[in-house]
């Protein structure tokens, strides 16, 4: 008898002929990348990096034990403090759930904030509300970390000196009074985005009281040129809605719907809902994208155009030309006639669509062409926009700032002296305003130079109204009181104008009560708090007809194409830098660059090798004599001589977390096109700037970890996916348990609807209570997100094809982690979990050695050390906080089984229902892609989705029987173009 | 030569080992009784703010539980009530009572009382009072009999093994739904029989793997 030769099965290639890779250092198999994969800890994760020696060390854990045994003879004596008066609805150790809304730049999304004894700990999507759908984005998980901010202003600032908001008041009453200001000329008032009702009320009664006041609407990235685009074609201002979910061909011209260009989830859920297959019989939609930055749209995309911003008018004028909507079309791309023709087969049911950085010639040409599709009333809606009385522009205002004209400047949730486009010369203008307030969460850039400075309350304890895009309205509910004495703008509006209310709640109830008749409107409040939103207010849609002469009209001939472009786009992680002081948010992987803690300037391969550059090189961009300095980072799939820079990062005004992070590209950014800049300068500096990005972090080898197939394989081959790597007949020395009885949990996670967004890695971290570890630690590999969505590359390096795979711990039945843990820490539980118990750890990391998914995550150090008070206040009480010396990963969210275990044993139920247990990353996915439950049950939502054939398991060849399931991409190209 | 170490040396290090080894033996057997939570924890009967008697109100008042520690049902904590409800009855009863001072100033005040924590579980440890109650496990099979008690004292260890020996073989310990708080319940039968009754008729199975109660 010979021994059975047992060898770890090679990885074979796709049969699609696809190689996977994350990074170009990977496609090159370079030293550095090689350590990534070979060692689990890289170099230098593993030591203590302190100055104090080993013997020092030693010492002092001598001493402490001593000390800890003298101690421990006494026990420690712990207070309960009960409430003096009891709480309506209030249970001790309960939480609470409030709707809320809450809004970025204008975009609105309804909530449901969970809240522990008093403090919000959880942000979830409101399902009844039509821009959420019950997801939330990366931003509202993260909000709940900025209400605890320790670094938001904590008091009124009179010239940067503490003064308080009696002074304040002293000063407004006075300074307001019509006596001294007249009508009001000379007053300017500087606004962010803020959509709300009652706000517009307090507003219109104060520009009432100063008729000659002027009122500027002003976020350094806004929807403003789309609503030109309308203006151009309609000849009024118009918000445009799509509906994804009923458009079965999509066209995209640099527009990152299901990215940074929209804030909001909805676009995701519809988008997603279409890209789902239940067999190769079913139909999905098509995407297009031409966009010159690489973005997660582009990733979902079916075809992807590498198009330069600054051409983009003439990519949409080729179609249009194709469409014959236009006489020849001034440069031909070879796409655009077997595009046009996939968009006439399907009118009615396409959709085409331009980005918020596009000129509104583009947009008003678009909506040409979506008229002609006849998608106008199906994919395409339309609801009105007010404009404010006396409502200037933002160039208005700085012009008549550098003349002297403006007596008073109040700046409401709004930072212009960082985010100003820089021809306007907004920064050194706004000292020369007489008397300036800023009303802001922080005392940022401008707040830090303006003559007040009043803290602003943030939305989670504020009371308001908020109205999403399609109009409906939500009443902003407080969570907690204010807790540095913030105020609403709609309260400093109120209180600046002599308002009829001044307390931000009276502020909205009346205007709402008054609307409705008086034995209607307790019960109608009520119900409007209850529900999130109040009944009946969406707007009217409307689909008004194209002037196509006008929009024909204001078409420009696309400028020369030369030299390099340089594209700007907001943050996923800091938006316009309003979110630059949020750890949380500054250490989420950018989902295609994978970089944390940083901004860079994004080049293709092609173009960093002519300007002779390569990664962490700092490079000087010039633009009409302005300039910045940034880092570069390759991104494959980049178009050429297009060089995208996420705006918000170099904050200098700051908290302690965003101050100088990243590099602030602001002073380049014109007002006139916001969006890009052509002929821009770019040479290198020679220095070098360290760069830290999670690409190659817990890769795994060349295995077939992602799989795909275009629908049209599929069809043919549809167990395509089972067959990517051959699975030898497996056996195991260990016993085999039986799974059969009870709760069996599992999950099943489809690459065809995951778009990468991030909001499940910040769900989870709000829900495990996952700490931050900086930008220095992140380098050495140390990040402790449990969920990581790793990207992957394929094709050319130049124009490759990008697939997004949520990783987290597989909860293995044969976990090769649980047969190494020498304490017994990590053990199974009946119901299939891999369990972490922290407490029996000793941190040997022998269990992350065997982790074939490399799934666990080890507290190098306590990272939770120097909390200061206001920060503890986030931590989920239902989840332990771990200590430094311990391992840690996904744990299915026990917790949330174990809540509603109890809950239905309390309600005398035996069963749980499926669906009732939620894990925080499957309830926040805008794109419903994750789905967790019982497989034992073949009802189930995540048994069905197994059985589906393009299920696949992750490394089935090493027989660790993961429990998490992935279904396999599918992408639908056009057969004409494929 | 005149050797270094008389003859008697050797006694005295014998003995000198011996009283090390014993006294070591010793040592670590003191530790290990000390560190035993029947010995460390039980009998922990701090003083209270507020001179609060069980056996008065539960005992001869014969208050239910619930009354009082009203989450009981609902959450993973039966609380410590809010000074409201002590003002329920002691607006009336005892109104000038010295002994009240605190609870009728924090009252007034909003300021809470600072009850000192009895039953002390490590923070790691997720005990959920409503499971409990709902599986119809007594409150005296945890606290003792409050009921007889001045001064609430710990009678059990709450370690993990007393937890697990009931995990392991729940049915002694349960009773009817509507026995739960009834301190001097005794059953008319079997226990063991009547337990297992409760336990098939509710389902019961309670959790011996590590994320029931650490998460």
């Amino acid at each position: 008898m010979s021994l059975v030769q047992i060898s770890h099965p090679t990885p074979k290639p796709l049969e699609t002929g696809r190689r996977y890779w994350r990074s170009l250092e990977e496609l090159a198999e370079t030293p550095q990348f090689r350590q990534w994969v070979e060692r689990e800890f890289p170099k230098g994760a593993s030591e203590l990096l302190s100055s104090s020696s080993r013997r020092a060390l030693l010492k002092l854990m001598a001493a402490s034990f001593g000390l800890a045994g003298l101690v421990a003879c006494r026990r420690p004596e712990e207070k309960i403090l009960p409430l003096s008066k009891g709480v309506e609805h209030y249970i001790p150790g309960k939480p609470l759930y409030y709707a809320t809304a809450m809004q970025i730049a204008g975009s609105v999304t309804g909530l449901l904030v969970e809240a522990h004894d008093g403090r919000p700990t959880k942000v979830e999507g409101n399902p009844k509300h039509p821009e959420s759908l019950g997801a939330c984005s990366a931003f509202a998980q993260a909000s709940v970390l900025s209400l605890y901010d320790p670094d938001r202003s904590r008091s009124v600032l009179r010239q940067g000196r503490p003064s308080s908001w009696e002074e304040f008041m002293r000063f407004a009453g006075e300074h307001f009074r019509p006596e001294n200001l007249g009508r009001g000329a000379g007053l300017w008032l500087l606004a962010g985005a803020l959509p709300s009702p009652s706000y517009e009320a307090v507003r219109n009664h104060l520009l009432g009281r100063f008729p000659e006041a002027r009122w500027v609407e002003f976020e350094p990235v806004s929807r403003e040129a789309a609503r030109r685009g309308a203006e151009i074609a309609f000849n009024r201002r118009l918000e445009t809605l799509f509906d994804f979910e009923k458009a079965d061909v999509i066209v995209s011209f640099d527009a990152d719907f299901l990215g940074v260009d929209n804030p909001g989830v909805r676009a995701i859920r519809e988008f997603s809902r279409r890209r789902a297959v239940a067999s190769e019989k079913d139909s999905m939609s098509r995407l297009y994208v031409a966009e010159s930055r690489f973005s997660i749209t582009g990733a979902m995309a079916d075809h992807r155009f590498r198009v330069r911003s600054s051409e983009m008018a003439g990519a949409v004028e080729a179609l249009a030309a194709a469409l014959g909507l236009l006489p020849v079309p001034p440069v031909n791309y070879s796409w655009a006639e077997a595009v046009a023709r996939d968009l006439t087969a399907h009118r009615g049911s396409s959709l085409v669509l331009a980005g918020p950085g596009q000129p509104p010639e583009v947009h008003a040409l678009i909506h040409l062409i979506n008229e002609t599709l006849g998608n106008f009333g199906r994919t395409v809606s339309f609801v009105a926009v007010e404009s404010a009385p006396g409502e200037a522009n933002f160039e208005e205002l700085a012009a008549a700032l550098a003349a002297g004209r403006v007596q008073t400047l109040v700046v409401l949730d709004a930072n212009p002296v960082f985010t100003a486009p820089a021809d306007t010369n907004f920064a050194a203008s706004f000292a020369k305003a007489a008397t300036t307030i800023h009303l802001g969460l922080e005392a940022d850039e401008t707040g830090s130079v303006a003559t007040w400075h009043v803290p602003a309350a943030h939305y989670l304890e504020s009371w308001g109204d908020l109205r999403a895009a399609d109009g409906t309205v939500s009443i902003q509910q407080p969570l907690i009181q204010p807790l540095y004495d913030g105020r609403t703008p709609a309260e400093l509006l109120a209180l600046i104008s002599g308002y009829k209310d001044q307390r931000a709640y009276d502020i909205v109830r009346n205007y709402w009560t008054a609307r409705w008749p008086a034995e209607q409107a307790e019960r109608r409040w009520r119900q409007a708090l209850h529900d999130g939103l109040i009944e009946g207010t969406a707007a009217a849609r409307q689909t008004p007809a194209v002037d196509r002469q006008r929009v024909l009209a204001a078409r420009r001939t696309a400028p020369a194409a030369g030299g390099l472009e340089l594209v700007f786009y907001p943050s996923p992680s800091v938006w316009d830098g309003r979110f630059a002081n949020n750890g949380w948010l500054q250490e989420a992987p950018e989902p295609m660059t994978k970089l944390t803690w940083d901004n860079a300037a994004l080049l293709s391969p092609a173009t960093a090798r002519r300007l002779g550059v390569s990664n962490g090189d700092v490079v000087l961009v010039e633009h009409e004599g302005r300039s910045a300095e940034v880092p570069v980072w390759i991104l494959p799939g980049q178009t050429d001589d297009s060089i995208a820079v996420a705006l918000g990062y170099g904050r200098s005004s700051c908290g302690r977390v965003g101050r100088r992070v990243g590099h602030n590209v602001y002073p380049l950014r014109s007002g006139r096109t916001p969006g890009f800049l052509v002929g821009v300068n770019v040479r290198p500096t020679g220095r070098r700037y360290r760069l830290v990005s999670a690409q190659d972090h817990h890769a795994m080898e060349g295995r077939p970890l992602v799989r795909e197939a275009t629908l049209r394989y599929w069809r043919e081959h549809p167990d395509f996916a089972q067959h990517a790597v051959h699975v030898p007949e497996l056996t195991s020395l260990y016993p085999e348990h039986q799974y059969t009885e009870g709760y069996q949990w599992g999950m099943a996670i489809d690459l065809n609807r995951c778009v990468g967004c991030n909001a499940c890695i910040l769900a989870c971290q709000a829900e495990n209570n996952i700490p931050i570890v900086g930008k220095r630690e992140v380098a050495r590999g140390r990040e402790m997100h449990w969920l990581r969505v790793d990207r992957y590359f394929t094709g050319a390096e130049e124009a490759p094809e990008a697939v997004f795979q949520p990783v987290a711990c597989m909860h293995c039945e044969k976990a090769p982690c649980e047969n190494v843990c020498p304490v017994v820490a990590t053990v199974h539980s009946p119901e299939g979990l891999n369990e972490m118990t922290y407490n029996r750890c000793v941190g040997t990391r022998y269990c992350s050695n065997n982790c074939p998914y490399k799934v666990r995550r080890f507290n190098f150090l306590d990272w939770h050390k120097g909390l200061e008070e206001p920060q503890k206040l986030v931590f989920n009480p239902d989840v332990t906080v771990r200590m430094r010396g311990v391992m840690e990963k996904c744990t299915y969210c026990v917790q949330r089984i174990e809540e509603k275990r109890i809950q239905a044993k309390a309600e005398g139920r035996r069963a749980l229902r499926d669906g009732e247990i939620l894990t925080a990353c499957q309830q926040t996915c805008p794109a419903e892609a994750i789905v967790f439950g019982n497989i034992n049950d073949p009802t189930s939502r995540v048994a069905q989705l197994k059985k589906q054939n393009r299920n696949y398991l992750m490394l089935e060849e090493l027989n660790v029987r993961p429990r998490t399931s992935y279904l396999a991409r599918i992408r639908n190209p056009n057969p004409e173009l494929a | 030569m005149a050797s270094i170490f008389s003859k008697s040396s050797d006694a005295y290090i014998r003995i000198g080992l011996l009283v090390l080894v014993l006294g070591a033996g010793a040592t670590i057997a003191l530790a290990f009784y000390l560190a035993n939570p029947q010995v460390r924890e039980t009998g922990y009967a701090p003083l209270q703010p507020v001179e609060y008697s069980h056996k008065l109100h539960a005992g001869d008042l014969g208050m239910d539980c619930r009354y009082c520690h009203s989450s009981v049902e609902q959450a993973a904590y039966a609380a410590i009530p809010a000074t409201e409800v002590c003002m329920n009855c002691h607006v009336r009863v005892k109104a000038d009572s010295p002994l009240l001072q605190m609870v009728r100033e924090s009252y007034a005040t909003g300021q809470p009382i600072p009850w000192v924590k009895v039953h002390s579980l490590p923070d790691y440890v997720y005990f959920n009072h409503q499971a409990h109650v709902a599986a119809g496990v007594g409150c005296v099979s945890c606290h003792g009999r409050i009921d007889q008690m001045i001064v609430v004292k710990q009678v059990e260890p709450l370690s993990m093994a007393w937890c697990l020996d009931c995990h392991r073989n729940p049915a002694p310990r349960l009773r009817p739904a509507d026995q739960v708080t009834n301190m001097a319940w005794q059953p008319d039968r079997d226990p063991v029989e009547l337990g297992r009754q409760i336990a098939e008729a509710k389902g019961i199975a309670p959790p011996v793997n590590c994320s029931g109660c650490h998460r």
